[in-house]
């Protein structure tokens, strides 16, 4: 299944449900890409609440989409990832580097208003 | 009568060599025996206290409570010897280790008090039948398994009673060495003391991200001042802690490294850019409110309150 982007004034927000299917992460990913600069969008929130489980592949997945992003002008917060999904990620050396992470969706809001705000 | 008995009791031994006698027959022996140490009870009992003093076991008790201890240790025995059910003297076993552990009663004084007990009953049977030494020898054949299940018994409840003492202190531990405490808004300071091994260390990430979720923490100071030495496992799970956390959405500020660990560190090779240390926890606490976006400053340069509040709030107190 697709996973739907949604528009919130300067930032897009893509919610990802328990199990998300590779095909469907890479569509997500290049979906992004396009949306953010067709809609003059400044950030990017993936929320992760509901992933129990993050392999190398997902956590790539996100890696790469932050980083495209930011070529493309844009800031990306992933926002939700749960205490036990985190530790389990840092075991397997998935660290997510040079990506902003927040506690949660609000947070991830805050973070990109305030990154608004200082380059503006 | 006598005679008869002699009589029998020669016929008995010939039949039985040694130890394998019937269990009535040993039954007759026992009670025998149970009305010889209930006969003799002051005396042996006296005894018995006496050698516990000389042996200088139980010095963390006055000789009064030995004695009281000695007198209802040595019922219970003879009660154990006599109905051959050990449930009472293990329920009086554990009962006694609760009241003696927290006293500082060593095992070996507690083994060696009934061993000690075991060779003055023993001594007192030598003492009765030593004309009749066949007599005595299955006397002892009834005595001695049962005297062992006794001492065995009781250092078993003893060593139980110890070990749940021990698994109670070290769950109050867990409990207590890893307080996550929030000092302001969004703060966390995460104090450690003490070693830290393997198991602590899974506990202390697990509760910091659990407390920052929690707390909505944004900043988390965790201070290892009070941690001699760590070894390159854990200081790895360190590390791992501190990027969990960035993953949390949470900076981590790692305050009061000890020169050993600073070194262990740099052993291990980590990435010190991703890692955020300060020298000491008030250092560590004062750059985490600058990230937050405080600003302490002395009372003096605060402006004067209204008057009127600060009136109610002392009409108050």
């Amino acid at each position: 299944m697709e996973i739907p982007i949604l528009r919130q004034g300067r930032v897009l927000i893509a919610t990802l449900q328990a199990a998300v299917p590779d095909v469907d992460l890479m569509r997500l990913r290049t979906n992004l890409v396009q949306e953010v600069v067709r809609g003059r969008s400044q950030g990017v929130i993936v929320d992760v609440t509901a992933v129990d489980v993050m392999d190398s592949f997902a956590s790539r997945v996100l890696q790469d989409l932050a980083h495209m992003i930011r070529l493309r002008g844009a800031e990306t917060v992933i926002v939700g990832i749960q205490p036990e999904v985190a530790f389990a990620m840092v075991q397997l050396g998935l660290r997510l580097e040079n990506v902003a992470t927040a506690l949660d969706l609000e947070e991830g809001m805050d973070y990109l208003n305030r990154k608004f705000k200082t380059t503006a | 009568m006598l005679q008869a008995r002699n009589r029998m009791s020669a016929v008995q031994s010939r039949q039985s060599a040694g130890s394998t006698q019937s269990p009535e027959r040993t039954s007759v022996l026992l009670r025998e025996l149970v009305a010889h140490l209930r006969q003799n009870r002051t005396q042996l009992r006296e005894e018995w206290a006496r050698r516990i003093t000389e042996a200088k076991l139980l010095t963390a008790m006055s000789n009064e409570e030995v004695f009281a201890e000695a007198t209802s240790v040595y019922d219970n025995y003879v009660e154990a010897l006599e109905t051959g059910t050990f449930e009472a003297l293990q329920a009086y076993a554990r009962n006694l280790s609760e009241r003696i552990i927290p006293r500082g009663v060593e095992t070996h004084e507690v083994v060696g008090i009934v061993l000690l007990l075991r060779d003055v009953l023993a001594r007192s049977l030598f003492a009765k039948y030593q004309a009749d030494f066949t007599k005595l020898d299955r006397i002892l054949d009834a005595y001695e398994p049962a005297a062992n299940r006794i001492a065995n018994t009781v250092a078993v409840g003893f060593v139980q009673e110890r070990e749940r003492v021990i698994r109670q202190q070290q769950e109050a531990i867990r409990e207590l060495s890893t307080p996550v405490l929030q000092v302001r808004e969004r703060l966390l300071i995460l104090p450690i003391i003490g070693v830290i091994d393997p198991q602590r260390a899974r506990q202390l990430t697990e509760q910091l991200l659990r407390g920052i979720r929690s707390n909505r923490a944004k900043v988390v100071v965790i201070d290892i001042t009070g941690v001699a030495a760590m070894d390159a496992t854990v200081a790895n799970h360190l590390v791992q802690t501190v990027e969990a956390s960035r993953l949390l959405g949470a900076t981590v500020i790692v305050t009061g490294l000890s020169p050993e660990i600073a070194q262990t560190i740099v052993n291990i090779g980590v990435d010190l850019g991703k890692m955020n240390t300060v020298g000491d926890l008030q250092g560590g606490i004062e750059q985490a409110e600058r990230l937050l976006g405080y600003k302490v400053v002395p009372i003096a340069e605060t402006p004067v309150q209204a008057p009127g509040g600060s009136e109610t709030w002392r009409s108050q107190s």
